[in-house]
C-alpha cells in the first residue's frame, strides 16, 4: 500500500515536472524563471498541511494519549521543515532575477521564515527529551501553540511591511492565470500531497519500529 | 479552595521568595543596566541614531531581561522538590499556570518600569509625555511575553539543555509580540496618538488571549511530567 503510493508519487512528480517544463507555456513577462512556481507553491501548500497534521496529532494525543498521534505530529513536524526549507530556497532562488535579490524582509517571507524557526525548535525539543511520554507532551504543547500562532504571525508581519504579489491561487478574487500554468500547478500540488503522504507514512512507520526496541 | 484562591497563594509564595531572596530582582535589574551599556557601545555615542533606535533595543531589552528571568521562574520548584507538591495540589492545575503568570507579570513589569527610566536618562528620549499609552503597550507586551514564557519555562526545566531550548523554543513564537510593540512604542514616541496604533493594541489583546487560553488549557499536561 504504502509502496504504491510511493510509486504514485514518482509518477505524480514525473507528470509535474512535465507539464511545468513542456505543457506550460512560457510566462510573458518573467520567462522561465515563473517555472520554479511548480516547485514553490506545491511545496509550500504541503508545508502548511503538514502543520495542521502536527496541530491534529498533538490535540489527538493530549486527547487520547495514543502514541501513534505523537507520531503523527513527529513526522508531519519533520516534513513541514523540509518543506518549509524548500519553499524558503526556491522562493530565493527565484527571487533573485526577479526581485534582484535573494532575500528581502517582505512580509510573507519573513512569517514563513518565522514558521520554520518556531517548527525548527519543535523538533529541537523533540530530540532533547529522552522519556517517551514527556517528549510526546511537551511536543504536543509547542504543537499546538505554534499552529496557533500561525494566522498572529501571519498579521503582525504583514502590517509590518508588504512586497510580495498577492496570492494568485487563494486570493479573494479568481486570477488572471493561464489555464495551462493552472493546470500544470495543479498537477504538481497533487504530486507533492502524494509525496508527502508516502513520506510521512514511511516516517511514522520507521518511529513505530523505533519504539518497539 | 476556590480557584482564584489557589492561584493567588502561588502567587504569594512567589512574591514572598523574591521579597526574601531577591535572587532574580536584584540580578535582572543589573543585567539590565549592562544591556544599556552595551547597546551603547554597539550603537556608538551618536544621539539621533540611538534615539531612533529606542523602541527596538528597549523591547529587546525587555526579551532578553524576560529570557533570564522567565526561565527561572520554575527551578526553584524542581531544586526544592517542590514540583511533586505542585503535581499533587488537588483541583484544576491551571490556577498554577495562572498564578506563576502573574508572579511573572510582576516582576517583569518591575523589572521594565526601572529599565524605561534608565532609558530615558541615559538615551535622553522624552518616555513621559506618551506614559499612559506606553504603560498599555507595555501591559500588554509583558502578558504575552510571560504567558508563553511561563508555560515553556514549566516544560524546559525538566530538560537538558534547558538554557538552551528555551530561547530557540520563545523567540520564533515572540516574533509578533515583538513587532507589534516595537511598532506600537516607535508611533507613540514620534508623538502619535493612541488611535493610529489600535491595530498592533487589537493584535497584542488577541494574542494574550490565544497565548493565555493555551496556556490554561496545555499546563496540567507539562505538570504532569
Amino acid at each position: 500500500m504504502t509502496r504504491a503510493l510511493g510509486w504514485l508519487a514518482v509518477l505524480g512528480l514525473v507528470v509535474g515536472i512535465a507539464a511545468g517544463f513542456g505543457y506550460a507555456p512560457r510566462e510573458a513577462i518573467q520567462g522561465n524563471v515563473q517555472r520554479i512556481m511548480y516547485l514553490h507553491v506545491p511545496a509550500v501548500l504541503t508545508a502548511y498541511l503538514a502543520f495542521g497534521l502536527v496541530l491534529a496529532g498533538s490535540i489527538g494525543y493530549l486527547a487520547t494519549r495514543r502514541p501513534g498521534w505523537d507520531r503523527l505530529a513527529a513526522a508531519a513536524g519533520e516534513l513541514g521543515v523540509l518543506f518549509t526549507g524548500l519553499t524558503i530556497v526556491s522562493g530565493s532562488i527565484w527571487g533573485k532575477p526577479t526581485w534582484g535579490t535573494w532575500w528581502t524582509w517582505d512580509a510573507r517571507l519573513t512569517s514563513t521564515a518565522v514558521l520554520f524557526m518556531v517548527y525548527v525548535g519543535y523538533l529541537l525539543l523533540r530530540s532533547l527529551i529522552e522519556d517517551p511520554d514527556a517528549r510526546a507532551r511537551y511536543a504536543a504543547v509547542v504543537g499546538i501553540l505554534g499552529a496557533v500562532n500561525i494566522p498572529i504571525v501571519h498579521f503582525s508581519v504583514k502590517w509590518w511591511r508588504a512586497l510580495h504579489q498577492p496570492s494568485t491561487i487563494l486570493g479573494p478574487e479568481r486570477s488572471p492565470i493561464d489555464p495551462a500554468i493552472g493546470l500544470a500547478l495543479f498537477v504538481n500540488w497533487v504530486a507533492f500531497t502524494l509525496l508527502f503522504a508516502y513520506f510521512l507514512s514511511r516516517r511514522m512507520e520507521i518511529a513505530r519500529l523505533e519504539e518497539q526496541t | 479552595m476556590t480557584y482564584a484562591r489557589r492561584a493567588w497563594i502561588i502567587l504569594w509564595k512567589d512574591l514572598l521568595i523574591e521579597r526574601r531572596a531577591k535572587e532574580h530582582a536584584n540580578a535582572l535589574l543589573f543585567f539590565c543596566l549592562l544591556l544599556l551599556f552595551l547597546f551603547q557601545f554597539a550603537l556608538g555615542p551618536d544621539r539621533e541614531r540611538l534615539a531612533a533606535a529606542v523602541p527596538g533595543l528597549l523591547w529587546l531589552g525587555f526579551i532578553l531581561a524576560g529570557l533570564l528571568g522567565l526561565g527561572r521562574s520554575f527551578l526553584g520548584e524542581r531544586d526544592n522538590d517542590c514540583w511533586e507538591g505542585l503535581r499533587l495540589t488537588p483541583g484544576d492545575k491551571s490556577a498554577i499556570y495562572l498564578g506563576k503568570l502573574a508572579g511573572n507579570c510582576v516582576l517583569m513589569t518591575a523589572v521594565e518600569i526601572i529599565l524605561v527610566i534608565l532609558f530615558g536618562v541615559f538615551y535622553n528620549v522624552d518616555l513621559w509625555t506618551p506614559a499612559a499609552p506606553l504603560a498599555l503597550v507595555l501591559a500588554l507586551g509583558t502578558i504575552g511575553l510571560a504567558a508563553v514564557g511561563t508555560l515553556f519555562a514549566a516544560m524546559t526545566t525538566q530538560v537538558r539543555a534547558r538554557e538552551l531550548l528555551f530561547p530557540v523554543l520563545l523567540l520564533p513564537v515572540q516574533v509578533p509580540v515583538l513587532l507589534a510593540t516595537v511598532s506600537a512604542t516607535q508611533a507613540l514616541l514620534l508623538g502619535q496618538p493612541l488611535a493610529d496604533v489600535a491595530h498592533w493594541l487589537k493584535l497584542l489583546a488577541g494574542a494574550d488571549l490565544v497565548y493565555v487560553t493555551i496556556g490554561l488549557l496545555t499546563f496540567e499536561f507539562v505538570l504532569e511530567g
